[in-house]
């Protein structure tokens, strides 16, 4: 065959048989539209059934499939071949434990995620049939960008805060919480206030902003976070200065 | 083998999954809910749906608008005191999301904002901008962690449902962290896996799309409906299949041939002009203009690609302000995946197999014909899409009828209590087990997994597409049923017990051969043409032999037998699909 190859060196291990990690490479044809997630599928259906990852749309929205491709995270059915070497490097995201081959055990990111209270906290309930709350474009525009996280972790995988401190509650997490507090129908920011500002990591997290750099939607979480920090030190002087007022 | 007691078991998490979820926990907060799925929410297929839903909201729309249009453009199939419930109910659930979060798009003066679809006589399609299921499932998702009877059951795979004398007893999955069978013993259980596009080749649906839920009930007696009406959606990139939004259309977009032309006025949709127009030509229905393109195919008057025949579909006059406000998702995937920016090149697109109109026959409480057994969204046929679903009714529909199926199992649940033969549903659930093991343990097997799936792939896209005949779909059966053999013998080579992909593989493949079967079947056996089901030898429409559902009842050892049940028909009888706009 003298058709263009490439190889993939994937990062294998199976808990059950496997004391510790290791790589194995797999030959592959290359095809100029196709991602590493073509590739790797290619050798699940033709070389090898018993490598495990996960992926289900191949459109960058389920937020499956994210790897650690030649030391990026990115999620692997928006990586294009021919952008890069033919010797391709994929592991599990970092950061978290592997579960198996290129599958890691997303719990902690789970609880984090519920842990922020992630809906909307009315001020009162509001009846069905009194139709929709209003919302004007440009109040829409203050949290839109926020919503647009798929939870593909690629940004816990990058964050040093994270990985030195386990007990942080990470970009997407606090991003999400960020975006409620922006929402005009939305009177929850004081107990999210809580888990939040409390939270050991977010006043360590420096301006590195790893995580809006390998973010795949542009949902800048170091942004969201810089803003959390800004207002959670305003309520901070609020209450020093007004202990009367009702959170 | 470890039981799991709950009240209610909901296999799926997607949009409906989740819907029903969150209605049986506002039903009542005492109620355990065990919300089981072979991925994480977030990642079901709702997440990929992009245009929106549609439901009545501005004064220049009404119900009976949005009746007739979905009736006529599921070609009379519809169940109308279904449909007649899920319009009415349609603008309550979307308003009720709104009120949960869902970010969506806005007029200037805040109130929620509308958009064409196709076939539809008014504008009532609520979008957020063009990741509409995206912005719904997560919304659903997050508005979900709220209930604490919700008990979530990650990265489970469903395998049988425990069914004695008729009544549901609970369902066994595979924890694949641990490879173990759990049997989640309960007092209702609702199927909402969505579709089966895997199993053909050329699909918007994602990876997990295989027909699980279908399959499951189908082996358990419920009859799957009205499974010859496979939508193709008329949009899709080549090669990846990667769906472009209706909404694109909507917008104002064009579809053209090789020559530039706009060819569906050849095909009763035209005239072109004025454009935009409701319900005409770019905004006629998703079957006929999948048609349509197969008809130019046949001319000669596609573009030849390495990734099959595509045509044009031109959104430049749209201008990049307006792509990038209310369609970046698509100007996003079409820059990515096929290097071509529609601000300034037209995208090629070609019909691609997005949406399953039959499914798991219910009546309209989303209730089986197994006590305790429901189903809602589009692994269901209740049935409000008929013969063609129309464009932006499904993301509506698994929210009213997971609703629905929520209060539904819930009432039930309590009204009925545990079942009583728990011998009997034990050995059930351990048969299920051994099945299970039985396969993971195989040391023999000659068939590999990819390579049948690939034949079956295959055997339905030559036989079971967009025009079907006598012939094309007799082989296409004959197919199914060889495969379906051979599948007997495949062989697994993953020995692990920790999300051992090879044998859900496995298991899924044996679910899209059932679906698949059932779909050839009862297309060969509908001999008139009908919304997304056109027969060459069969042209038209036969409303006095074929005014009916298709029910394919499972048989372990022969093709299923097909039968038939009346439509529901209140206030619109049969009549011809005029498209073209409000002048003709």
């Amino acid at each position: 065959m003298s058709e263009r190859t490439i190889e993939l060196e994937i990062l294998r291990y199976d808990p059950e048989q496997d004391d510790a990690p290791h790589l194995q490479t797999y030959t592959v044809p290359y095809h100029e539209d196709w991602v590493v997630l073509d590739a790797i599928n290619y050798v699940k259906d033709e070389l090898d059934r018993t490598l495990s990852y996960r992926w289900s749309c191949h459109m960058a929205v389920c937020g499956s499939c994210g790897m650690v491709i030649n030391g990026e995270p990115t999620l692997s059915c928006h990586a294009f071949l021919r952008d890069y070497p033919d010797r391709i490097r994929i592991e599990p995201l970092q950061n978290f434990p592997i579960e198996r081959d290129l599958v890691v055990v997303m719990d902690d990111f789970i609880d984090k995620l519920g842990s922020v209270k992630p809906y909307i906290v009315a001020k009162e309930e509001k009846a069905v049939d009194d139709g929709e709350y209003l919302q004007t474009p440009a109040e829409l525009a203050r949290f839109k960008s926020f919503t647009a996280c798929i939870n593909c972790l690629l940004c816990y995988s990058a964050c040093p805060q994270y990985a030195l401190n386990e007990a942080f509650v990470g970009p997407a997490a606090l991003a999400l919480a960020h975006r409620y507090n922006l929402d005009s129908r939305d009177a929850g920011r004081s107990v999210r206030e809580d888990v939040v500002a409390s939270n050991p990591g977010i006043w360590e997290c420096s301006f590195v902003g790893a995580c809006s750099e390998v973010c795949p939607k542009s949902v800048d979480p170091a942004a969201a976070i810089q803003q959390v920090k800004i207002a959670s030190t305003g309520d901070y002087f609020l209450d020093f200065l007004m202990p009367w007022k009702q959170k | 083998m470890e039981t799991i007691n709950t009240d209610i078991a909901i296999v799926g998490a997607g949009g409906a999954g989740l819907r029903a979820a969150i209605a049986v926990a506002e039903a009542n907060p005492a109620l355990k809910i065990a919300l089981i799925s072979k991925v994480y929410p977030m990642r079901s297929h709702t997440v990929a749906a992009e245009g929106g839903a549609a439901g009545v909201i501005k004064d220049n729309d009404s119900f009976d608008n949005h009746f007739h249009d979905t009736v006529a453009g599921g070609d009379w199939l519809c169940d109308q005191d279904a449909v007649d419930l899920f319009i009415r109910e349609a603008p309550r659930e979307l308003t009720r999301i709104e009120h949960w979060g869902c970010p969506w798009s806005r007029e200037p003066d805040g109130h929620v904002a509308v958009r064409p679809f196709g076939g539809m006589k008014v504008e009532r399609t609520w979008y957020a901008a063009d990741k509409t299921g995206f912005h719904l499932l997560h919304t659903l998702f997050q508005t979900s962690l709220k209930y604490p009877g919700i008990e979530r059951f990650d990265e489970y795979y469903s395998t049988d449902l425990v069914v004695t004398d008729g009544r549901c007893q609970g369902v066994t999955a595979i924890e694949m962290r641990s490879g173990q069978v759990r049997f989640f013993r309960a007092k209702a259980v609702i199927i909402a896996t969505g579709g089966a596009g895997r199993v053909f080749p050329f699909t918007t649906n994602g990876a997990i799309k295989t027909g699980d839920g279908m399959a499951m009930a189908f082996r358990a007696g419920i009859p799957l409906k009205d499974m010859e009406f496979v939508q193709y959606h008329p949009t899709g990139l080549p090669g990846t299949g990667i769906l472009i939004t209706e909404g694109s259309r909507g917008e104002g977009g064009i579809l053209v041939n090789k020559d530039g032309y706009r060819y569906l006025q050849d095909y009763n949709l035209g005239p072109p002009d004025p454009w935009p127009r409701k319900k005409a030509m770019e905004l006629g229905p998703r079957d006929r203009l999948s048609q349509a393109f197969w008809h130019e195919q046949q001319k000669g008057r596609t573009i030849k690609t390495d990734y099959g025949d595509v045509v044009h579909l031109d959104l430049r006059h749209l201008g990049e302000a307006k792509i990038n406000e209310r369609l970046p998702m698509v100007r996003e995937l079409a820059q990515s995946y096929i290097g071509v920016d529609p601000v300034h090149e037209p995208i090629p697109v070609r019909p691609v197999v997005h949406y399953t109109m039959g499914g798991i026959d219910t009546d309209i409480d989303t209730a089986t014909n197994v006590d305790g057994l429901f189903s809602a969204g589009e692994c269901a046929c209740v049935s409000i899409n008929g013969a063609n679903r129309l464009g932006s009714n499904s993301l509506t529909e698994l929210l009213v009828f997971g609703a629905r199926a929520g209060q539904g199992a819930a009432e039930y649940a309590l009204r009925a209590g545990t079942g009583t033969d728990d011998r009997q549903a034990l050995s059930i659930a351990g048969a299920a087990e051994d099945r299970v093991l039985e396969l993971f343990r195989r040391n023999t097997g000659s068939e590999s997994i990819s390579g049948l799936r690939r034949e079956m792939n295959d055997a339905m896209e030559a036989g079971a597409g967009i025009y079907r005949s006598e012939d094309s779909l007799q082989a296409c059966t004959d197919k199914m049923q060889e495969i379906r053999e051979r599948y007997k013998t495949i062989a697994l080579h993953d020995k692990s017990n920790v999300f051992n992909t090879d044998l859900i593989e496995a298991l899924e493949l044996g679910s899209m051969i059932d679906v698949a079967t059932a779909m050839a079947c009862s297309a060969l056996h509908r001999t008139e043409s009908r919304g997304s089901h056109q027969r060459l030898d069969y042209p038209d429409r036969d409303d006095v032999a074929f005014l009916k559902h298709s029910l394919a009842q499972y048989s372990a050892t022969d093709l299923p037998v097909i039968d038939y049940s009346a439509v529901t028909i209140t206030r619109s009888q049969p009549a011809e699909r005029v498209y073209g706009g409000d002048d003709k």
